[in-house]
C-alpha cells in the first residue's frame, strides 16, 4: 500500500481548511479607475529628524513613515527641511528640468531609430538630482540605469553621454553597452549593469575599502524596489551592517519593475525602508517626489556614514510615469490614470512651486530656460551624432571586440580576431 | 622544456656556478619566464619544505607584505585561519582591516570583492569549497569578468579568487566537485590550477599580482600530500618530494606556462591538479615513456606546449576529475583535432568523472584513478 501522507487522499477525513495561495494583484489595472487609497501620506514637517548618530534601535518608526517637506502650497516645512540657499534651489530645478529634457530628446532619437533603447527617469528626476547634489563630488555612486541625474547634477558631459546612447565612435566604452549603460570614473559613476541590484554588494564593498584605508569617501547605491528580492541586496545588507560600512543604500521605489508591481516585491506586507529594521541598520522612507526631502535624506545620511555611524537605507516613494524603458508598453498592464492621479505630484513641479513662492523664480523664467535646455539637448545631440548613431558604420573597428576582456590580449583571442578578419577580406567586405 | 621549471631543477645542487646561472636565464629569457627565474636566484637559498597549504599561505604572505592593497577575506578566514588553515596567521601579522572574515553569502563576498577592486583594492577571496561558488557565479561571470570590457578598461577587478576543489577526501556531492569548465567556458577570467606547493606559491603571486579576474583552484586532495590514486593505501605527506622545496620569498610562475611533469615519446597526457600525480604514478607502474604535461593555467592555455608534444608523440591522453560533458577535456580535445590531426596516430582519449553528482559511498568508483587511465592508455597504444 502506497503511504497517504501527503497525498490529497491522505488528508481526507482530518477537516482542515484547504490552504491558498496568495498571488498579490494591483488595485487597478487598465480601464480601471487609479487608487491609491491604501497609501498612508503622511502631511509634509510631520516627521522626527533623530541624530545622525542614532541608533537604529532608536529611530524604527522612521522606516513606516514618510519624510517630506514641500507641503501642498509648495512651502517647505518642518525639521527636514534643509534650508538651502536660493542659488542652490535655482540650480536643482535646471538640473531637474535638463535631466527631463535630456530623456525628451534621446527618446525621441530612439522613435527615430537612432539607437536601440533608451530608459526616462520622467517623475523619478528628484531621487537622482536630490542625492547627487547632497553627496560631495568625490563620493562614488553605484547607480541602477535610471539615474542619469547623477551625472548631470555632476555637470557631466550629455555629448558623452549620448555618444554611449548611440554606441558611435565617440563612446568611450566602444559601443560594448546597452544604451544609457554609462561608466565614467572621474564623475564617480560606476558602470552600469544589466544584472539587477549586482551594484548593492559592489557598493557596500567600496565603502568597506574606503573605510579600511582611512579614506573620508562614501558610496551610494541604486535599486529599485523589485530588485529588492535579489539575494544580492540582502548580502549587501548584511555586510552594510555587519562591518558598518560608510554607504547609503537607495531603493527608489517607482511602483514596478516593469510590468510587476510593488507587491510582488513584498510592498503588501511591508514598506521597503523597513528592510532596514531587520539588518539593524538606520532606515528612511522619504517622499521621492520632494526633491527637498530626498536632499535632505542623503545629507543626514552621508553625515551619519562620515561619522563612523554606519549605512542607512533609504526608500524613495516615487512614481515611474513612463513605462520601464522604449520597449514597454504600461497601458498593457496598469491604469492609464494612475501617473496624473499620482498622490505625490511632479517633483518638477512642486520645486518650480516652491521657488515660485520664495519669490526667486516665475512661469515666465521657467518656460525660458525649459526652452532654452530644450536647445542645449538639441546642440549636444548634433553634436554627438557628428559621431555617428547606431547601425550607420561610424562605429569602433571591428577588432576592438577583441580588445579589454583581458589587460593583455591572449593568444586566443588574438587567433580570434585574425580569423575573423580574414574571413571578412575573403569575402571581400 | 617547460615554463621555469627546469632552471630550478639546474639550480638544485649546491654547486651551480655563476656562469650556469647565467645560462639558465639566458634560457629562460628566451622562454619568457625571466621574472621566474631571477627571482629564483635570489630565493633559492632559502627554499625549505613546504605543503601545499603552507605554500599558498606563504604566497598571501608574501603578497600582503609587498602590497597593502591585497587584502584577504572570506568564511572562517580571520582569526581561525581558514578550515583548511590556508590563512593561518595572516590576521594576527596584517590586522582585521585586511584579512578579515566575512558573512556566509558567496554572492556577497564576491560582489564585496568586485567593489574593493573597483576602489583600488586587489582582494583575494576565499570561497570555502569549489561547491559552494554558485551563489556567486553571477557577481564573477557579468561582473568581476566584464568589468574591464564593459567599462573599456575604467574599472578593472583584479581579484583571485581561492577554492579548493576537487575529491577524493569523501566529501560528498556539496564537497568534492570540480567546476573549472563553468569558469573556462566564460570569457574575462582565468581559471588556474596548481599541482605542486612549488607551483601554488609561485602561480599564486602571479595571479595576485594580475589585473584580471583569476579562479585559483586548489586540489584539496594533494594540500597534504601527492595522490598516486591509491585510496587503499597510506597517505604521503610533501616530505621529500622535490616539488616541495619552496622558497620562503618572492617568486612567480607566469599564468599560461604550462609544465612538463615528464618528458617521454610515447604519447602526450594533458591533466592538471590531483591527476597529474595520479597520472605520474600509473605511466611508472605501466612502464611507458609517456609525456605528462600538466597544463596550470586553463585560461589562458599553454597551447604551444601542448601542440608541441602531441606533434612529436602522435597520440594524446585526457584526464581531469570533472564530469565529462562539456568538461575542459572536450575543448583540449577539440584543440588537439583542430592542431595536430595529421599528426594522431590514434583517436583522442578522454579519462574524467562521470556525468553523475560526486556520490559519497562510491568514490572511489568515481574517481579517474589508476584503473580507467591504465585502460585508456593500453586503448591508445593499441592503433
Amino acid at each position: 500500500m502506497s503511504d497517504p501522507i501527503g497525498s490529497v487522499e491522505g488528508q481526507a477525513g482530518r477537516n482542515l481548511p484547504p490552504l491558498k495561495l496568495h498571488v498579490p494583484e494591483p488595485p487597478a489595472r487598465p480601464g480601471e479607475a487609479a487608487d491609491f487609497t491604501h497609501f498612508d501620506i503622511p502631511a509634509a514637517g510631520a516627521q522626527p529628524r533623530p541624530d545622525e548618530a542614532a541608533q537604529p534601535a532608536d529611530m524604527r518608526d522612521m522606516a513606516y513613515g514618510l519624510v517630506r517637506v514641500l507641503d501642498d502650497d509648495g512651502q517647505a516645512v518642518g525639521p527636514w527641511d534643509p534650508r538651502l540657499p536660493a542659488e542652490t534651489l535655482l540650480k536643482m530645478l535646471r538640473y531637474m528640468a535638463l535631466t527631463r529634457a535630456f530623456d525628451a530628446r534621446m527618446f525621441r532619437a530612439q522613435r527615430q531609430g537612432k539607437t536601440s533603447f533608451y530608459m526616462k527617469s520622467t517623475g523619478e528626476e528628484a531621487v537622482s538630482i536630490g542625492a547627487a547634489m547632497a553627496l560631495s563630488r568625490d563620493d562614488m555612486c553605484f547607480p541602477s540605469y535610471r539615474q542619469q541625474g547623477i551625472l548631470i547634477a555632476r555637470d557631466w558631459s550629455l555629448v558623452d553621454m549620448m555618444n554611449q546612447i548611440y554606441s558611435n565612435k565617440g563612446d568611450r566604452m566602444k559601443g560594448r553597452q546597452l544604451p544609457i549603460m554609462y561608466s565614467a570614473r572621474e564623475a564617480g559613476f560606476f558602470s552600469i549593469s544589466g544584472n539587477l541590484t549586482t551594484q548593492y554588494p559592489q557598493a557596500v564593498g567600496w565603502a568597506m575599502a574606503s573605510a579600511a584605508k582611512g579614506d573620508t569617501r562614501i558610496a551610494a547605491t541604486w535599486c529599485g524596489e523589485g530588485s529588492t528580492a535579489e539575494g544580492d541586496f540582502h548580502s549587501a545588507c548584511t555586510f552594510a551592517s555587519v562591518y558598518r560600512a560608510p554607504v547609503i543604500m537607495n531603493v527608489v521605489n517607482n511602483q514596478w519593475a516593469i510590468s510587476s508591481f510593488s507587491g510582488f516585491a513584498g510592498a503588501e506586507a511591508t514598506t521597503f525602508a523597513a528592510r532596514a529594521v531587520g539588518y539593524g541598520i538606520a532606515g528612511l522612507r522619504v517622499d521621492g517626489n520632494d526633491v527637498l526631502a530626498v536632499y535632505a535624506a542623503t545629507r543626514w545620511a552621508a553625515d551619519r556614514a562620515r561619522a563612523n555611524a554606519g549605512p542607512t537605507l533609504i526608500e524613495h516613494f516615487t512614481y515611474r510615469v513612463e513605462g520601464h524603458s522604449t520597449s514597454d508598453d504600461p497601458s498593457a498592464y496598469r491604469s492609464a490614470e494612475e501617473s496624473s492621479q499620482w498622490p505625490l505630484g511632479d517633483p518638477v513641479a512642486r520645486l518650480k512651486q516652491h521657488c515660485i513662492a520664495l519669490g526667486i523664480w516665475d512661469e515666465d523664467r521657467h518656460a525660458a530656460m525649459d526652452k532654452e535646455l530644450a536647445e542645449h539637448v538639441r546642440d549636444a545631440a548634433r553634436e554627438a551624432e557628428k559621431n555617428g548613431i547606431l547601425g550607420h558604420g561610424l562605429h569602433h573597428p571591428m577588432e576592438s571586440m577583441f580588445e579589454d576582456v583581458f589587460e593583455k590580449m591572449p593568444w586566443h583571442l588574438e587567433e580570434q580576431k585574425q580569423q575573423m578578419l580574414d574571413e571578412w577580406k575573403a569575402a571581400g567586405l | 622544456m617547460e615554463g621555469g621549471r627546469p632552471v630550478s631543477k639546474a639550480n638544485e645542487t649546491d654547486a651551480v656556478s655563476k656562469a650556469n646561472e647565467t645560462d639558465a636565464v639566458s634560457k629562460a629569457n628566451e622562454a619568457g619566464v625571466v621574472s621566474e627565474v631571477m627571482a629564483q636566484g635570489e630565493a633559492r637559498s632559502d627554499a625549505q619544505q613546504m605543503n601545499m597549504i603552507q605554500a599558498i599561505n606563504s604566497a598571501l604572505d608574501v603578497m600582503m607584505d609587498r602590497d597593502p592593497d591585497v587584502v584577504v577575506m572570506g568564511e572562517d578566514v580571520g582569526y581561525f585561519g581558514g578550515v583548511f588553515r590556508a590563512t593561518a596567521g595572516l590576521q594576527q601579522k596584517y590586522g582585521k582591516n585586511r584579512v578579515f572574515d566575512t558573512p556566509i553569502t558567496e554572492c556577497g563576498i564576491i560582489g564585496v570583492a568586485v567593489g574593493m577592486g573597483a576602489y583600488g583594492l586587489r582582494p583575494v577571496p576565499e570561497i570555502q569549497f569549489a561547491d559552494y561558488i554558485y551563489p556567486a557565479l553571477d557577481q564573477l561571470v557579468s561582473e568581476a569578468a566584464r568589468l574591464r570590457y564593459r567599462s573599456a578598461g575604467e574599472f578593472i577587478s583584479p581579484m583571485t579568487v581561492r577554492s579548493p576543489f576537487g575529491g577524493g577526501i569523501f566529501g560528498g556531492q556539496t564537497h568534492s566537485q570540480s567546476p573549472e569548465g563553468i569558469f573556462t567556458h566564460v570569457s574575462g577570467v582565468k581559471t588556474v590550477i596548481p599541482s605542486t606547493p612549488y607551483d601554488a606559491k609561485g602561480l599564486l603571486i602571479a595571479a595576485i599580482e594580475d589585473n584580471d579576474p583569476t579562479i585559483f583552484f586548489e586540489p584539496k586532495r594533494i594540500y597534504n600530500g601527492p595522490f598516486d590514486g591509491h585510496y587503499d593505501t597510506p597517505a604521503k605527506s610533501w616530505a621529500g618530494h622535490a616539488e616541495a622545496q619552496v622558497p620562503q620569498g618572492y617568486y612567480r610562475i607566469p599564468l599560461g606556462k604550462a609544465r612538463t611533469a615528464r618528458a617521454g615519446e610515447a604519447l602526450t597526457i594533458l591533466c592538471y591538479g590531483t591527476m597529474v600525480h595520479v597520472v605520474e604514478n600509473t605511466v611508472a607502474a605501466m612502464g611507458i615513456d609517456a609525456e605528462i604535461i600538466d597544463l596550470r593555467t586553463l585560461v589562458p592555455l599553454d597551447i604551444e606546449a601542448i601542440e608541441a608534444s602531441v606533434r612529436k608523440t602522435g597520440r594524446c591522453l585526457i584526464v581531469h576529475e570533472a564530469t565529462r560533458t562539456s568538461g575542459f577535456g572536450a575543448e583540449l580535445l577539440a584543440q588537439v583535432q583542430e592542431r595536430c590531426f595529421y599528426h594522431l596516430e590514434a583517436p583522442i582519449e578522454r579519462v574524467t568523472g562521470f556525468d553523475t553528482p560526486y556520490p559519497h559511498s562510491l568514490e572511489w568508483a568515481y574517481f579517474p584513478g589508476p584503473v580507467r587511465i591504465r585502460e585508456a592508455i593500453t586503448k591508445i597504444m593499441k592503433d
